[in-house]
């Protein structure tokens, strides 16, 4: 509704970290939530918050079970609409806006459940996300390298049920890709896999994020893997931002350690 | 350069009406088409009973249109029968009023054009206002109903648009004969049996040119709906069918696409309805009951959903039977059909047979060793 032309006028100031302001780093902020209230009957799942990530940061997203990481997904995608506040993306209000008029803006999303067409070969999952911008020659080539990047060559003619779990979620992570978007969102995108796999899946969205700028939201229970990955960690508890931080500040940190057990465990590992 | 281009149109053609969404994609099944087709045109002549076989090739095409909404893109719609209705009653008043060749080939038009506005209406605001899944079809089955229940209640003199009379549960007779064309140009008039064809051997046969026109109409929509849904449209709507989340997660407007694809299934629909009119001369309520309103989804499960193929063939074969039997027992028939292709096939017979010949395809090139096949040894 209240879309203005004018950028730098929308949404509050992105908290800048210390290391940030100290090294000059110009970055742009990519998206923002204002008060992002999300409430289902009587529960509250997000209660105003207020997020941020810059163009081309890898960002994991940490909480106890039913904390709002996956909410706060969804009001991001547009899948869920907030009871309250707004999402900016680009500096544009988008908390109005279609989640396939989201995509189109550059916003893609992995879902938790490897959701791939399971009676559809690898060759027409790959297609379909590419056959809305490419035709011909160019479509057969992105269409290769997608499932290349996904280390299915070979399987093109086969089924996608058939693949296992870690081969669904990487041809799912290609085709989420393939759209080239700005912002990529994963949803616990190495649940359930092997060392091996969980390996694979790191140098791929470290890749992603390095070479082609994409910006990624994670949601991630590993904190292995968080620490291999992440630029910085959010820790959202009972609806809310609890923490922002390095890994290591996270990990350190015993407020966060107790609100993920449940209780003081006095610092003990 | 006509000569150098013929090939690659032919590959191209091919190209077009194959791909992972349909049954038959060699020469094979193109062969044995083009077999069933011939055997189809000989078929009324050489004493086969053309009339009531035109009656299944005209039901053929509502199970086109409830495999393209159903099995294609997923909306499982008990409704197919309201735009069918439609496009019979709309066929009937326009041509009772106007009942010249120009009068009565727009009537057909107009017929297909009610049947699509009214699924575009009905599509919008379910898949706009967000009505999902069982939701669709319990809305789509009330509607028929509502059709049900409100054109039984058209016997009064009230309810006459121009000089067609609706007329209620009696039905609307005296629909005129189908004729195509313009006065002056060319007409030509639907007659039963009127052509007459030397046939050598068996003399002069009297054939149907109805029959021969639904023939050509199913072929030409099963062709066309072969190219629509391995169109990147179709892979969209199969994409749908599958996960509308994902679907709409890859930047796909699912609402849109499935209203689109609502409403061509909605003006085949009412083509079928058109013809179905047409061939009767006359239409009544009955095609909003129940038992109507279930037979394109008893067609459609049987045959296989997921497969144009499956569903025409499935159509013609069911109500071959189902009119050969008649009565209760037919019910029955129907009834244990259904059951049974849902409890041991549930993707549908065609798609069952397409397996297994292509199980048996792979097996022959898999054999390597040049061993003596079976029947060989045999005295």
């Amino acid at each position: 509704m209240s879309e203005s032309s004018d950028p730098a006028s929308l949404g509050p100031n992105v908290r800048q970290t210390a290391a940030e302001m100290a090294t000059g780093d110009r970055t742009e902020t990519l998206l923002q939530t204002e008060d992002l209230v999300k409430t289902f009957g009587g529960f509250t799942a997000t209660d105003s918050v207020d997020f941020a990530i810059e163009e081309g940061e890898l960002r994991c997203l940490i909480g106890p079970n039913g904390a709002g990481k996956s909410t706060l997904l969804k009001l991001i995608t547009g899948t869920l609409t907030p009871t309250d506040g707004a999402v900016y993306y680009n500096g544009h209000d988008i908390t109005d806006l279609a989640p396939n008029k989201r995509v189109d803006r550059g916003i893609s999303m992995k879902f938790q459940v490897p959701s791939v067409y399971g009676d559809l070969t690898v060759r027409e999952n790959a297609r379909l996300p590419i056959q809305q911008f490419a035709d011909g020659a160019e479509r057969r080539q992105l269409v290769r390298e997608s499932i290349d990047a996904a280390g299915l060559s070979g399987y093109e003619q086969v089924e996608a049920s058939t693949l296992s779990h870690g081969q669904q979620q990487q041809l799912e992570i290609s085709m989420a890709a393939s759209l080239e978007p700005d912002l990529l969102l994963l949803d616990e995108p190495v649940a359930g896999l092997s060392v091996d796999e969980r390996a694979k899946i790191a140098e791929r969205v470290t890749r992603l994020n390095e070479d082609e700028g994409i910006a990624f939201i994670v949601i991630e229970h590993d904190t292995d893997f968080v620490g291999e990955i992440a630029d910085k960690v959010t820790v959202l508890d009972e609806g809310d931002v609890f923490r922002e931080g390095s890994i290591e500040e996270i990990e350190s940190d015993p407020a966060v350690k107790r609100i993920y057990l449940g209780e003081d465990d006095g610092g003990d590992e | 350069m006509v000569a150098a281009s013929t090939p690659s149109a032919i590959t191209r053609l091919r190209n077009r009406l194959e791909g992972p969404n349909t049954i038959g994609n060699s020469r094979r099944f193109w062969t044995a088409l083009a077999l069933v087709v011939v055997a189809l045109i000989a078929f009324p002549v050489v004493g086969g009973t053309g009339s009531q076989f035109s009656l299944f090739l005209v039901l053929g095409l509502l199970g086109l249109s409830l495999s393209l909404v159903w099995g294609y893109a997923g909306v499982l719609s008990f409704g197919q029968v309201v735009f069918f209705g439609i496009g019979a009653y709309t066929f009937g008043v326009v041509s009772i009023n106007v009942p010249t060749p120009a009068g009565i080939t727009g009537a057909v038009f107009a017929g297909v054009l009610a049947g699509a506005v009214v699924a575009a209406l009905l599509g919008y605001f379910m898949f706009y206002g967000g009505v999902r899944d069982v939701y669709v079809t319990i809305i789509t089955l009330v509607s028929t109903l509502v059709m049900l229940t409100f054109m039984a209640q058209t016997a009064g003199s009230e309810w006459t648009i121009g000089s067609a009379a609706l007329g209620g549960f009696n039905g609307m007779p005296a629909i005129p004969l189908l004729t195509l064309g313009i006065e002056g140009v060319f007409t030509f008039q639907f007659v039963f049996n009127d052509l007459e064809l030397f046939v050598p051997v068996l003399g002069v046969v009297n054939i149907d040119p109805f029959y021969y026109l639904s023939l050509a109409v199913l072929l030409a929509v099963y062709l066309g709906l072969r190219v629509l849904v391995n169109m990147d449209f179709g892979r969209v709507l199969v994409a749908i069918r599958e996960d509308e989340d994902r679907t709409r997660m890859f930047g796909y407007d699912v609402e849109r696409a499935k209203l689109v694809a609502f409403t061509i299934g909605g003006g085949l629909a009412g083509l079928s309805g058109v013809l179905y009119a047409a061939r009767n001369v006359y239409i009544d309520p009955s095609v909003f009951q129940l038992y109507f309103a279930t037979l394109p989804v008893v067609w459609v499960s049987v045959g296989g959903r997921k497969s144009l193929l499956g569903a025409v063939s499935a159509t013609v074969a069911v109500e071959y039977v189902r009119l050969s039997l008649g009565g209760e027992l037919a019910l029955v028939v129907v009834g244990a059909l259904l059951l049974v292709s849902i409890l041991v096939l549930p993707g549908g017979i065609i798609p069952w047979i397409d397996d297994k010949l292509s199980d048996g395809r792979l097996d022959v090139s898999d054999v390597e060793s040049p061993e003596t096949p079976p029947e060989a040894t045999e005295p």
